[in-house]
C-alpha cells in the first residue's frame, strides 16, 4: 500500500485519493490532481445531490431572477474519470485506518485525502422558530432556489437578520425587485465586522438611499408564528414588533466539522487547521502527512499576516487552496508549495462593486487614497504597526492589484504619492472602528493532560454553544 | 546596441513584419530608459503591475513634453480627450454612462443579442467570394465586416464609411510615433483635424437620433437614463468618435493577424473547422500571440515609480509594450509557440486596469465568428505573400493587405 512512506510517486500511480466535499474547493482539487498526472483512483464524496455549482450568484442574479438556482453548474476543466457520491455525508473519519465513514454506513478506504466539506449556514439559535414557513436562510442552491420562489410571490416585507455581506446582497437584492426590507444588525453598521465602522457607515447610507428600513444595535429576540405555522412577526430588543411575511437569517456560516469530532484530527468550530502545505494537524498540533485541508473549512497560517491561522471564506482562496492542495498530494516534499494566496473577495450590492484585498480587520487604521468617501467611490487602504496590512474598493476595484502589491512588499502606511484621483488633501489615517476584539466569541479550546512527555496529550473540547 | 536605438528599430517599418525578435532584446532591460527619456517596459509582470498603478496617469496634460513633443498639448484647442485619455474621475463618470447601453449592468445582452447580425454580415460577405479564387482578407472580409458591425451598433449609416473612412485613417495615423513619412507631429495636427471633422459628422448624427431615436447606442446615449446623470453634447460627440474609431481600427487587425495566423499554422487551422468550440480559446491565444494593439505609448508617471530595478522619474512618459509582455517566457510557457488550446492565457492584448478595452467582449465574438467562418467555408485556403504587406503604424500593427488563394467555398 502506498503513501504511508510518503512515496508521492507510486500514489501518482496507483493510489486512491478520496474528496470530501463536492463543492468549488473539491472539483477544483479533483481536477488538479487530474492536471498533475495522477492516475489512480478517485472518490468524489458530497453531502448535497447536485454536481459542483457555483455560489456567488445564489445571492445576486438567482434572487432577481435572472438564472435558475439549478443553473450555476461550475464550468469543468476537464473529464475526472471519478466515481461521485453525491447526497451522501461523510459521518465519520477513522485516521489511522484512513477510512471515512458515509452516512449509510459504509466505509472509503484512502491512501490521501482532502477535506473540503466547506461552511453551512448558522442556522436561527431556536429550532421552533427556525422551522417556521417563511423563516430561511442561504447557502445552497435548494436555498436560494427557495428564497427566489419566495420573493417571487411578493412578501409585503422581508426581515434580513445580520447585515454581514450575503445579508447586505440579500437586501439589495429585495430592493431591486421593489420589495420593502427590513434589515436588523447588531453591530453599529452594516459590514462592521469585516469592513470597520468608517466604510459600514458608507454601506448604512447605500442601505438608506436605497429605501432599506435598517436598524443597528438591534437584535431579533423571537420570531413568531400564526397557528398554521406561518411566520407572523419579529419581536426585536427594543421592544418593537415588527410584521413580515419572511425573515433571512444571515448571521454567518458554520463549519461543516462535526463529522470529524473524535477523529483526532484538530477540527473544531473554527475549521481544520493544517500547515501553509494544506496538510491537516492532529489535534496535538503535529502535521499529518495523508490528510490535506481546502476551502472554507480549512484554517492555515499565513506568514504574510505574522503566521496567524486564517480561515477565509473566499471564492478565489478555495481555488488557489485546492490547487496548492492537491499539487501536494501528489508531489514529493521538496517540490511541494506553500499557500500563499493574498485574501481577497467581492461583493455587488446597491450597484456598487465592492473589492478588498488583505485583512482588513487587522487593520487598527485606514486612509481614503483615492476618490472619497462622500461619492462612495473610493480607495481605502487600512494600516497595521505602520504598514499596509488591506485595502477596500467601492466601484475602484481596477486598482487593487496596485494595492496587493503594497500588502505584499510590506510597503508603509500611509501610503503618500501622486496619482490619479487621488484624495483631496492627500490621504490622513482615521481609525478604522472595527468592533472590540474583546467579544466573546464561539472559539473551541484545548486541555493538556499527561506528565511523562510520552503522557503529554492534547483534548479538544467543543465549544460550548 | 543600445535600447535607445532599439526602441526606434521597432517604430522603424522594417520591424513591421515581425517585431518579435526585437521585443526579446526589449526584454533584457525590463524597463528601459531611450535616449529621448520615454521608459519602454517590456516584461508582462511589470507592464500588469503598471497597468493597474494608480501613479501612471493617461492624460497627457501630466505630460512635460520631450523634444518634438512641443506640440502635444495642442489637442486642447480641438476636441477635447476622450475617457481613454482622461484620468479617474472623469474617466470614470464617461466610461460608466458610456456603458449604459453597452454593457452589463444595464444592457447586459447588447452583445450576445448582436451573434445573428454577425453571422449574417459574415456569411453575406464570404458569399461574395464564391465564385472566385483569390481574395484580398483585408479589403474583401476583415475591413468591411467591423465597419458593418459598428455602424450597426452605433446606429451610423452604412453608406457614410466612405466620408469617415478617410478621417478614421488619419485619427489612427496619429497615433504612429515613428519618425517616418510626415513625421508624428505633422501626423497629430492631421489626425487632430480629421477628429474635428469627423466629431462635427457625428454631432450632426446624434442630432437626428435625438429627433428619432432607434435601438442603437447614438440614440440611447442621446436620450439619457431616465433622470440620472448624462453626458453633456460636448462629451457624446467625443465619446461617439472614440467608439467609432476603435470599433473598427482595432477588429480589421485581429481578424486578418487571425487569418494570417491560421494559414501559417495548417494544425490550428484544421482543428478550428473540426472543433468550432475552439474559436474561443484560440481567439485569446491570438490575442496573446498578435495583438493588434502593441504597445501603449500615452501613459505619465505622476510619482517616482520604482519598477524592475528601476526609478521612472516622475513626469516621464512611459510605453507599455503590451506585444513584448505577451511573450514573455517568465510569464507564458514557450511563449513564441501560437498554442490555440492554451489555458492559463491571461494575455496583455486588451490592456488592463481602468482602460481595459471598453469593446473586447464585442471584438471577442466578431473574431470567433468571422474566423470559424472563414475556416469552415474556404477551401484549400493559403497564403500568397508571406508576409503580407503591412500598414506603417507600430502601435495598431496588421497587415495592409492580406491575398490568399483558395479553391472555392462551400456553402
Amino acid at each position: 500500500m502506498p503513501a504511508a512512506d510518503g512515496s508521492a510517486e507510486e500514489f501518482r500511480r496507483r493510489g486512491h485519493a478520496v474528496v470530501v466535499g463536492a463543492s468549488l474547493a473539491g472539483l477544483r482539487a479533483a481536477e488538479t490532481l487530474r492536471e498533475e498526472g495522477f492516475a489512480g483512483t478517485l472518490t468524489m464524496i458530497g453531502d448535497e445531490p447536485h454536481e459542483p455549482y457555483d455560489r456567488p450568484p445564489l445571492s445576486k442574479q438567482v434572487l432577481l431572477g435572472r438564472t435558475g438556482a439549478g443553473d450555476t453548474l461550475l464550468p469543468r476543466r476537464r473529464a475526472l474519470e471519478a466515481r461521485w457520491l453525491l447526497g451522501t455525508a461523510a459521518t465519520g473519519l477513522d485516521l489511522a485506518g484512513r477510512r471515512v465513514r458515509l452516512a449509510g454506513g459504509e466505509e472509503v478506504r484512502y491512501d490521501r485525502l482532502l477535506i473540503a466539506t466547506g461552511t453551512r449556514a448558522r442556522p436561527w439559535i431556536k429550532e421552533t422558530e427556525a422551522a417556521l414557513d417563511g423563516v430561511l436562510t442561504l447557502r445552497t442552491g435548494d436555498d436560494a432556489a427557495r428564497l427566489a420562489r419566495r420573493l417571487d410571490a411578493r412578501p409585503r416585507r422581508v426581515l434580513v437578520i445580520g447585515a454581514g455581506f450575503t445579508g447586505s446582497e440579500i437586501t439589495s437584492a429585495c430592493r431591486e425587485r421593489g420589495i420593502d426590507v427590513t434589515v436588523a444588525e447588531r453591530g453599529p453598521a452594516p459590514l462592521v465586522g469585516a469592513l470597520g465602522g468608517v466604510v459600514g457607515a458608507v454601506a448604512a447610507e447605500l442601505h438608506h438611499a436605497h429605501g432599506v428600513d435598517l436598524r443597528c444595535g438591534i437584535t431579533v429576540t423571537a420570531l413568531e408564528g400564526d397557528p398554521a405555522g406561518r411566520l407572523r412577526c419579529a419581536h426585536l430588543s427594543d421592544g418593537t414588533t415588527l410584521e413580515a411575511d419572511a425573515a433571512v437569517v444571515a448571521l454567518g456560516a458554520v463549519r461543516n466539522t462535526e463529522w470529524l469530532a473524535g477523529s483526532g484530527l484538530a477540527a473544531g468550530p473554527r475549521g481544520v487547521a493544517c500547515d501553509a502545505g494544506c496538510r491537516a494537524f492532529d489535534v496535538h498540533g503535529i502535521v499529518t502527512d495523508d490528510v490535506f485541508v481546502a476551502g472554507d473549512v480549512a484554517r492555515s497560517p499565513h506568514p504574510l499576516f505574522g503566521y496567524q491561522f486564517l480561515s477565509l471564506e473566499h471564492w478565489g482562496n478555495a481555488v488557489a487552496q485546492a490547487e496548492v492542495a492537491a499539487h501536494n498530494m501528489v508531489s514529493p516534499g521538496p517540490e511541494r508549495r506553500p499557500h500563499l494566496w493574498l485574501p481577497a473577495f467581492w461583493s455587488a450590492q446597491f450597484g456598487i462593486n465592492i473589492k478588498s484585498v488583505g485583512v482588513p480587520p487587522m487593520g487598527r487604521e485606514l486612509a481614503i487614497v483615492q476618490g472619497s468617501l462622500a461619492e462612495r467611490r473610493f480607495a481605502a487602504v487600512y494600516g497595521h504597526q505602520g504598514r499596509v496590512i488591506a485595502a477596500v474598493t467601492f466601484d475602484h476595484g481596477r486598482w487593487l492589484p496596485f494595492y496587493g502589491r503594497l500588502i505584499e512588499t510590506a510597503a508603509p502606511f500611509p501610503p503618500d504619492f501622486a496619482q490619479v484621483d487621488r484624495a483631496p488633501g492627500g490621504p490622513r489615517p482615521i481609525p478604522a472602528e472595527f468592533p472590540d476584539p474583546a467579544l466573546p466569541t464561539h472559539g473551541p479550546t484545548v486541555t493538556l493532560s499527561g506528565y511523562a512527555p510520552s503522557e503529554r496529550r492534547v483534548t479538544f473540547v467543543p465549544a460550548r454553544v | 546596441m543600445t535600447s535607445a536605438t532599439l526602441l526606434r528599430r521597432i517604430t522603424d517599418y522594417a520591424a513591421r513584419a515581425d517585431p518579435y525578435p526585437l521585443y526579446a532584446e526589449l526584454r533584457r532591460t525590463p524597463v528601459a530608459r531611450q535616449e529621448d527619456g520615454v521608459y519602454a517596459v517590456s516584461t508582462y509582470w511589470e507592464i500588469a503591475g503598471l497597468l493597474h498603478d494608480p501613479r501612471l496617469s493617461s492624460d497627457p496634460r501630466n505630460r512635460v513634453p520631450t523634444a518634438g513633443e512641443e506640440d502635444i498639448l495642442e489637442e486642447e484647442q480641438g476636441l477635447p480627450p476622450s475617457f481613454l485619455r482622461l484620468d479617474p474621475p472623469e474617466h470614470d463618470r464617461l466610461r460608466r454612462l458610456a456603458t449604459r447601453p453597452f454593457g452589463p449592468p444595464d444592457s447586459p445582452r447588447r452583445v450576445s443579442d448582436m451573434r445573428g447580425d454577425l453571422a449574417r454580415m459574415v456569411s453575406g460577405l464570404i458569399d461574395g467570394l464564391r465564385d472566385r479564387e483569390r481574395a484580398d482578407i483585408v479589403e474583401d472580409f476583415a475591413y468591411p465586416f467591423p465597419v458593418m458591425v459598428i455602424c450597426k451598433l452605433l446606429g451610423v449609416p452604412h453608406e457614410d464609411e466612405e466620408r469617415f473612412h478617410v478621417w478614421a485613417e488619419a485619427i489612427v495615423a496619429g497615433l504612429d510615433p515613428g519618425e517616418e513619412g510626415e513625421g508624428p507631429a505633422e501626423r497629430r495636427r492631421a489626425a487632430q483635424r480629421a477628429r474635428m471633422e469627423l466629431g462635427r459628422y457625428l454631432a450632426g448624427l446624434i442630432e437626428d437620433h435625438r429627433r428619432a431615436p432607434g435601438g442603437d447606442m447614438l440614440s440611447a446615449l442621446a436620450a439619457g437614463h431616465g433622470d440620472r446623470e448624462r453626458m453633456s453634447p460636448l462629451e457624446l460627440v467625443v465619446t461617439a468618435v472614440l467608439l467609432l474609431i476603435a470599433g473598427h481600427e482595432t477588429t480589421v487587425n485581429l481578424i486578418t493577424n487571425g487569418m494570417l495566423t491560421l494559414l501559417r499554422h495548417p494544425d490550428a487551422l484544421r482543428r478550428l473547422r473540426e472543433e468550432p468550440g475552439l474559436a474561443v480559446p484560440l481567439v485569446e491565444e491570438l490575442l496573446r500571440y498578435e495583438p493588434p494593439v502593441q504597445l501603449l505609448p500615452q501613459r505619465t508617471a505622476l510619482a517616482d515609480i520604482d519598477v524592475g530595478g528601476v526609478t521612472i522619474p516622475r513626469g516621464a512618459p512611459v510605453w507599455l509594450v503590451l506585444a513584448s509582455g505577451n511573450r514573455d517566457p517568465r510569464r507564458f510557457p514557450d511563449p513564441d509557440r501560437f498554442d490555440p488550446g492554451r489555458t492559463g492565457n491571461e494575455h496583455l492584448g486588451f490592456g488592463g486596469g481602468i482602460h481595459y478595452c471598453f469593446g473586447a467582449p464585442l471584438a471577442r465574438l466578431e473574431a470567433q465568428v468571422a474566423l470559424t467562418e472563414l475556416a469552415r467555408r474556404l477551401v484549400e485556403p493559403r497564403l500568397v505573400t508571406d508576409p503580407p504587406p503591412y500598414r506603417r503604424n507600430p502601435v495598431l500593427r496588421g497587415p495592409r493587405h492580406l491575398p490568399v488563394a483558395f479553391d472555392g467555398c462551400v456553402p
